[in-house]
């Protein structure tokens, strides 16, 4: 009876897992086959030829390009690190500031940039839009680094400044103590700390960034700029889908973000362990 | 190497004032204790001192300069903190040697002087070990270290022993004591214990409420309390301490509790005191001696009361019994056995009673 419990449990536990990954599964085996073997009815779930074709036709490596999808790759790569770093560094000294000092407007400051985050980015757009364009940044990757830096800052603040919350103030004050400046104490002590911390916000922006699409279709327009996720858009003609084309640069653009989820994971569930003060 | 000075230090938070217009001279290589209860402001005085706090008043000397507005890192002290605040992600060796780094100090200087602090302390076995892997005592020992290491002009110490346990904390102080002998440098020491204050102290400095009580040597504190509040707070158990009202009983003066019980006033007390002036009058446990199991002083008062509770502590036994209505504590170095309810004599020596001034509680 036990046994069969156990068994019962699994096969749910089953059941739910390939629910969930199913659109996964179905979008990995999909880059790897014909776009009619796709589109075939009854659905043919294993595929009857695997190919590669779509991968080599999006990097060019037969000498002809579908989607320049290196290109798209690049500016995914080079928009999203440039942003979180940006995002990173601010939103940490930021986050350090409303952990550590007390000033004026304090808590309105926190809350109102906890408020901008509740505003949705799609709204967004359209102002967005017509103040690049005035200004001559759309369709640029500084433009889009500027929109990212902007939604990630206030999230990494929250963020950070929880983790540098946790430290003791006495651990700066030691420092400072042991002949160290203010900026010395941030750099030896608190930020070696909060490392982890950081690190996870890092990574919250950096997947923000790489996944973001609704605000990067409006001020992206051409391979200037254009990330991952819009350049899966390259695969929609007037009158066919290429769907095969479309699940292969998902695969690429899926990847980093699944590793990068995993090390986030890692760090959100180990926490930070103290030994240096009394627990 | 220097003397710390402190004259008319205030501290305002706001409306509050934390700390005021306290002046202090701590001579070179002495041991001073900052005692009281929390809240009376000692340790922001020691955070002012050690340049983490804010002055808002007055001046502070280290040796002879002014270091209102210098940075903690330009003051030459060393702070232990009460909760250690060793750098967890640093072993205990790049923990004792990381002010030497800070400064720039060269790779054989700094092996040499964490050497030596990891000798004084004892810490040979643990050079390679993280914070996270040593018991309190031994990151006590290592946040000591860490303070050694820099050779400072001051040591400032905030509460370092209350995160420990009660046989620790003993162990630990004679450590202190027995640093601060071989390393013979200007120590401020902040407590609430009376106790530890007492054992360290070169001289205990008593605050209350942001002002300096009395300054005094251990033993000066416990035989001439300049308050009523430094009597009752230095020493243990708690000096006894009883409501009175001077009355003049056929040309002598005499203390009536509110229960009426007099005492006749010690002869070289009388000339300070007039008749209806209230006043607190307070002795020592030891000073009012169970009869039965002591010998009676020449001068004093005697009466019968009841036992409410005994402890026996073995070297010695608090009796708890009432005078009046007011409990009273009476201490017997002999160690019988007492029971409750006991009826028993109690003589009060009146050559070693306090008295203290009714309104201002100054001793009289």
């Amino acid at each position: 009876m036990k046994q069969i419990k156990k068994i019962a449990f699994w096969l749910l536990v089953l059941f739910l897992l390939i629910l969930i990954c199913l659109p996964g599964i179905w979008i990995f085996v999909s880059a790897f086959r014909p776009n009619p073997e796709i589109l075939s009815k009854p659905a043919n779930w294993i595929p009857d030829r695997w190919t590669i074709h779509q991968f080599t036709q999006m990097f060019s490596i037969n000498g002809y390009v579908s989607v320049p999808a290196f290109k798209y790759l690049m500016n995914s790569v080079i928009i999203s690190s440039v942003s979180t770093v940006i995002a990173i560094t601010i939103g940490m000294m930021g986050g350090y500031a409303f952990a550590r000092f007390n000033f004026r407007g304090k808590n309105s400051i926190f809350l109102s940039l906890m408020l901008a985050r509740a505003v949705p980015g799609i709204s967004l757009s359209l102002p967005l839009f017509i103040l690049f364009a005035k200004l001559g940044i759309i369709n640029t990757s500084f433009g889009v680094i500027l929109v990212y830096v902007a939604m990630n800052v206030p999230f990494t603040i929250w963020l950070t400044d929880g983790f540098f919350r946790q430290i003791p103030k006495e651990m700066s004050e030691v420092a400072r103590t042991d002949g160290c400046t203010r900026l010395q104490a941030f750099w030896n002590v608190e930020l070696p700390l909060a490392g982890p911390g950081i690190g996870a916000a890092a990574i919250f922006a950096f997947l923000l960034s790489w996944n973001e699409y609704a605000l990067a279709s409006i001020i992206t327009r051409t391979v200037h700029s254009k990330t991952l996720p819009i350049g899966m858009m390259d695969y929609l003609d007037e009158f066919t889908i290429n769907w095969a084309g479309m699940c292969a640069i998902a695969v690429v653009m899926i990847i980093p973000a699944l590793i990068l989820t995993f090390i986030v994971q890692k760090h959100l569930v180990s926490g930070l362990t103290f030994g240096g003060v009394k627990g | 190497m220097a003397e710390v000075k402190l004259k008319n230090i205030t501290k305002k938070y706001g409306d509050v004032t934390a700390v005021q217009n306290m002046s202090l001279d701590i001579p070179h290589n002495e041991f001073l204790v900052l005692v009281g209860p929390s809240g009376c402001g000692k340790s922001t005085t020691l955070r002012m001192i050690a340049g983490l706090e804010e002055i808002s008043g007055g001046e502070i000397y280290i040796g002879d300069q002014v270091v209102n507005e210098k940075d903690p890192k330009d003051r030459n002290i060393s702070m232990v903190f009460q909760n250690y605040a060793l750098y967890p992600h640093m072993t205990v060796e790049e923990n004792l040697g990381f002010s030497l780094k800070i400064a720039k100090e060269d790779k054989e200087e700094i092996e040499t002087r964490v050497k030596e602090a990891v000798q004084i302390l004892g810490l040979e076995e643990l050079r390679k070990r993280k914070p996270s892997q040593l018991s309190g005592g031994q990151r006590q020992r290592v946040a000591m270290g860490r303070a050694i290491v820099r050779r400072p002009d001051a040591f400032l110490f905030d509460e370092p022993l209350s995160n420990l346990d009660a046989k620790l904390r003993t162990q630990m102080r004679t450590e202190i004591k027995k640093l601060h002998q071989k390393l013979k440098t200007t120590v401020i020491y902040v407590t609430h214990d009376q106790v530890e204050a007492m054992t360290l102290a070169d001289r205990i400095v008593i605050m209350k409420d942001g002002v300096i009580e009395q300054i005094g040597t251990p033993l000066e504190l416990f035989e001439k309390p300049a308050t009523k509040f430094v009597a009752t707070f230095i020493g243990s158990p708690s000096m006894n301490m009883i409501e009175a009202k001077i009355t003049n009983i056929s040309g002598e003066l005499y203390m009536e509790t509110n229960d009426g019980i007099s005492v006749l006033i010690p002869k070289h007390k009388k000339n300070s005191l007039a008749e209806g002036q209230k006043i607190f009058f307070g002795f020592r446990a030891e000073d009012i001696v169970p009869l039965k199991f002591g010998q009676k002083p020449k001068n004093s008062w005697s009466m019968t009361s009841k036992v409410n509770l005994a402890e026996p502590l073995g070297t010695e036994t608090l009796i708890f019994t009432n005078l009046g209505n007011t409990e009273v504590v009476s201490r017997m170095f002999t160690p019988e056995l007492v029971n409750s309810n006991d009826d028993l004599e109690f003589a009060l020596n009146l050559d070693r009673t306090y008295l203290f001034d009714g309104d201002t509680g100054l001793a009289i």
